[in-house]
């Protein structure tokens, strides 16, 4: 008889309804933002499927993951034959510049020697013509979230490609974690507007957020180059957004290692004060004065802040997703006088709660959960008396339960369009998700005044 | 051609200049030798060959056999076939999914299989997702422990009829005894626990995971309640309520006096399978992915099955004149000429509103195991043509009928999969049924019968089994079909090649596409996609 694991005081073992993907979902999401890459899954395939389909069904883009397809005799003897016959086929088909190797829960437990595969792969092939840059990034779904995948490939990609090299002094890498498309076109635009030549990492700007085409492309355009990659060790600093990730060396901390690349590690700009502190150290980078229409931005974001105050200040609201995102949103919060009740995710840094303390004036308001799922944050949230719930799509249940409306931001969004058009980051961005939360906010108290009010 | 002239060869193109077998062998050129080896097989032209004896022989294809590693395959695992397809659309079964936190988390409700359940009241878990999210130490030191704590809660929360566990590679992996668990702790709660041996790797689709669904579900579940049922009465097996289908066959079903006891799986709940072998007939919708639970019902109660189809108007008039005719009842046939006689009209209509800009246009299907047969009819009815069609997951059966059965090799692959060793039950074997089935098929009914897609279609249309990526961009360029319909995955690859995509998995946003509404509703759907004006604006004036 097997006897149940005793559960953990209130923490349920099971999870229900988890408030987190899986590890090689963030990778195969960083992979595609270099350009020429395929993602490639070493395990079976149904993993590479069901990752596509997420995917999909958020970006609304074409999204290939190739996968070395496991079979049952794969699964007890390693996957070596999988391995080499589904890249070859993929460096036949696809003639990719990069392919982006993840490891699935799969070939994780059997143990498969990735280095060792790919080590003999490169030497049996790689002659007469040169193969596609293979870079692996170990990510085991049972240790990590969507979040540590694509921290990890980031790192991996990193890793690999960059080259020490002679500094450029107008070089910078912009490596921004978890974002949107239209995020990373902003923070290129941002870059531009400081007259800095950057390496986005990753850029999947075009590539998940991208217009019809004339021509089939087999991998669609746009992507930050292998050259570009290979110059990250030569920039003169990187800025990372980056607040929780602790598995290995985040890609800044590497290149700053590596290659003596000074990381500017910061919160997700997202606020005022997160985004001064990017657009300071712009600044500091570019030895620049922060442009014209920046400035604006930023003052009319304060403006909006004073007009709107009184629409938002003392309204309660709840928050999950990726930590580092709830991090940045919560700080948000505060400054536009929303109190933050309930802070919840489903990643497991440990670093959550001390950030929360670190950003937010008066933390003690706040409920702060890790690990969590969304049946613990409903139970949370029920005498929480929100007024607001912000994240992904997968809080719709809960909004419904409480009955208090949910602005989707984040990922995965699949039941509204335009997931990959929000702006999160910057004044610009911050502007955006203020304008959505308080006319979210007005839009209730419309609907809820017996009066019905035009004029507010 | 119309799916009713097949001799007529098909057009690929309008200006008819592309061959069929120009295109198959200028899409696998590509290949290496041995890739090619094995495509050849799958991608076939389908050439009738009319026998002497006015026999039709087909082409063989090439079906369920694994997809070559680095090819972008449309499949999904044998767990999403069991987990997702099969047991998902059961409303009071709680489903926990034991392994990592992905393969629950992506099967979530996103099949757009939906449930209504007569009661608030009344279990509903479909929009819960149990899974046991093992963590490392789970994976090294074995994840029982935590398997049988996560059914424990779950029994905690909602008392629940049954539990039903599915296993994700890793636990394969690590060795944990899913079912060893699973009775342990169905011991413990007195309630029905049985767990599925569904490890993704273990077959070569989702058709793997819809195998061991049937055996699970029929050993532990069918027959487990024996109240009688009327005289008119069926279970539909392969029907999965995607957009609201079965609300739509329940209904017509009931109009025209017939019992439904069960369904398998759309909109349907535990007592209803437990109870499905008192049904007097079963009526096969999707063959692939039920055909199992039908023979082992057979073969244990003596209840006979037939084939069915309820996608297309026509097809489900015939269906249900075919039950009719299996209960041979004449105020039931009288009943259901007057349910056939009451929905045609608005059928009628629709087709004249919806054909003159639909007519002639060239669809190509590439889904399922059973929809890319089924949706031609609806097509045909509309008038456009299916020039290629193909399988994501079915068997030889599918695409050349059930004849060929006894050729099919099985593979590694199959022999993983347990086939149940059945015997007639003492006590409820039916023999009347038998003989009355023997009786019948003398006068001509056909039991258990399915003649496959390939029948069906034109004379040298493509047929290809679990196409690949490379081949449906290629398909399109080269052919421009008016329509291309497939899943998600490929839906926006196809659009961005300026080809609207219709996803026959989950209906997109629409549906119910079943019976004579559904008819309409999809006839409607077809025309709002095919002719949107966005397809004329993808060129930009400066491109011009
Ligand atoms: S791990 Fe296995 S069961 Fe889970 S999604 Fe991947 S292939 Fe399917
Ligand atoms: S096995 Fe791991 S990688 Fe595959 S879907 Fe499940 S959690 Fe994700």
């Amino acid at each position: 008889m097997i006897v149940p694991e005793p559960a953990k005081s209130d923490h349920f073992t099971a999870t229900r309804n988890a408030c987190k993907m899986c590890t090689p979902l963030g990778a195969c999401l960083a992979f595609s933002g270099v350009e020429g890459c395929v993602p490639f899954l070493h395990g079976s395939q149904g993993c590479a499927t069901y990752i596509r389909r997420y995917l999909i069904s958020h970006f609304r883009e074409p999204m290939d993951i190739a996968s070395s397809n496991f079979g049952e005799h794969a699964a007890i003897f390693g996957g070596q034959t999988n391995l080499e016959q589904g890249l070859a086929n993929v460096i036949r088909s696809y003639e990719p510049a990069v392919i982006g190797i993840a490891t699935t829960c799969l070939s994780e437990t059997i143990g498969d020697d990735m280095p060792m595969f790919l080590h003999q792969f490169t030497s049996k092939y790689a002659d007469p013509t040169p193969l596609p840059h293979l870079v692996h990034a170990s990510t085991p779904s049972y240790s990590g979230s969507h979040f540590d995948g694509y921290m990890e490939a980031v790192f991996a990609l990193a890793k690999t490609l960059a080259e020490k090299g002679q500094t450029q002094a107008t070089l910078v890498n912009m490596i921004p974690g978890v974002v949107s498309p239209a995020d990373i076109r902003h923070l290129k635009d941002i870059l531009s507007d400081f007259e800095l030549d950057y390496v986005m990492l990753p850029d999947y700007s075009e590539r998940m957020d991208g217009v019809s085409w004339d021509d089939y492309q087999r991998i669609p355009e746009g992507g930050t180059t292998v050259d570009e990659l290979k110059s990250m060790g030569s920039a003169a600093g990187s800025i990372e957004f980056a607040t929780t990730h602790h598995k290995s060396q985040t890609a800044g901390e590497y290149l700053a290692s590596a290659c003596d690349v000074e990381n500017h590690r910061m919160d997700m700009p997202i606020g005022i004060a997160a985004t001064d502190r990017f657009f300071d150290a712009l600044e500091k980078l570019s030895g620049k004065a922060t442009p014209r229409r920046h400035q604006m931005d930023r003052g009319r974001l304060v403006d909006s802040y004073v007009d709107g105050h009184k629409y938002c200040f003392g309204k309660r609201a709840i928050l999950y997703g990726e930590e580092d995102f709830v991090i940045a949103l919560a700080s948000f919060l505060c400054e536009i006088g929303i109190v933050t009740v309930l802070i919840a995710s489903g990643g497991k840094s440990g670093k959550l709660l001390e950030n929360i303390e670190r950003v937010m004036p008066d933390p003690s308001v706040a409920t702060v959960m890790d690990g969590v799922d969304f049946e613990e944050i409903t139970d949370a949230a029920m005498d929480m008396h929100a007024d607001l719930i912000i994240g992904n799509s997968k809080g719709f249940k809960l909004s419904q339960k409480l009955d208090v409306p949910l602005v989707r931001v984040g990922l995965p969004i699949h039941d509204r369009m335009g997931a990959s058009r929000i702006v999160h980051l910057g004044y610009q961005g911050t502007q955006y998700l203020y304008d959505l939360i308080v006319n979210t906010l007005l839009d209730v108290k419309q609907r809820t005044s017996e009066v019905g009010y035009t004029y507010i | 051609m119309a799916p009713d002239s097949p001799e007529q060869a098909v057009e690929l193109t309008p200006d008819g200049t592309l061959t069929s077998e120009g295109l198959r062998e200028e899409l696998l050129k590509a290949y290496p030798k041995k890739s090619r080896r094995k495509r050849e097989k799958q991608f076939v032209i389908n050439e009738k060959t009319v026998n002497e004896d006015g026999t039709v022989t087909l082409p063989q294809i090439g079906a369920n056999t694994r997809t070559i590693p680095g090819i972008l395959t449309q499949r999904g695992c044998t767990y999403a076939g069991c987990k997702g397809v099969i047991l998902g659309p059961t409303r009071d079964i709680v489903n926990i999914t034991h392994g990592p936190i992905g393969c629950g988390y992506y099967s979530w409700l996103t099949r757009r299989n939906q449930t209504s359940a007569p009661n608030d009241s009344d279990a509903n878990y479909m929009t819960y997702c149990f899974s046991t999210d093992m963590q490392d130490e789970n994976i090294i030191f074995g994840g029982e422990k935590k398997l049988a704590a996560a059914i424990q809660e779950a029994y905690d929360i909602f008392q629940p009829k049954a539990i039903a566990v599915f296993s994700t590679c890793p636990v394969g992996l690590i060795g944990d005894d899913v079912h060893q668990v699973a009775k342990d702790m169905k011991e413990k709660l007195g309630i029905n626990i049985f767990g599925f041996s569904c490890e993704g790797y273990k077959g070569v689709s989702q058709s793997a995971g819809h195998h061991i669904a049937n055996n699970q579900v029929f050993k532990h579940v069918v027959g487990t309640d024996n109240t009688p049922r009327s005289k008119f009465s069926i279970n539909l097996l392969g029907e999965y309520n995607i957009g609201g289908d079965a609300f739509v066959l329940e209904d017509l079903l009931e109009r025209c006096g017939i019992e439904l006891v069960s369904t398998f799986s759309g909109n349907s709940t535990y007592d209803q399978f437990a109870n499905a072998h008192m049904a007097n007939l079963n009526a096969v919708m999707c063959h692939r992915s039920i055909n199992y639970v039908a023979d082992m019902i057979e073969k244990k109660y003596g209840t006979p099955w037939i084939k069915v189809n309820f996608i297309g108007a026509k097809s489900t008039a015939k269906s249900l004149r075919k039950i009719g005719e299996y209960f041979a009842d004449e105020k039931l046939m009288e009943q259901i000429e007057k349910v056939i006689s009451e929905e045609y009209p608005a059928v009628f209509e629709a087709q004249k509103k919806y054909k003159p800009s639909l007519e002639g246009k060239r669809v190509m299907l590439f889904v399922g195991g059973s929809r890319a047969h089924h949706y031609q009819d609806l097509f045909g009815e509309l008038g456009m043509k299916t020039v290629a069609a193909g399988y994501e997951f079915a068997h030889r059966d599918d695409y050349e009928g059930r004849a060929v059965i006894p050729d099919i090799k099985i593979d590694a692959d199959s022999r993983n999969i347990e086939e149940l060793h059945v015997d007639a039950d003492p006590d409820m074997y039916d023999s009347d049924k038998v003989r009355d089935k023997w009786a019948k098929e003398e006068k001509g009914y056909t039991f258990a019968e399915y003649d496959g897609m390939m029948t069906q279609m034109a004379e040298k249309a493509l047929v290809i089994d679990d196409i690949n990526h490379y081949e449906s961009e290629e398909l399109i360029k080269r052919v421009k079909p008016d329509l291309f319909c497939a899943g998600i995955k490929e839906k926006y690859v196809v659009q961005k090649m300026g080809v609207p995509c219709k996803q026959l998995h989950s209906y997109d946003y629409g549906g119910p596409y079943a019976g004579f509404r559904g008819a309409i509703e999809f006839y409607k759907d077809i025309d709002r996609l095919v002719n949107a004006k966005v397809w004329k604006m993808i060129k930009a004036p400066w491109d011009e």
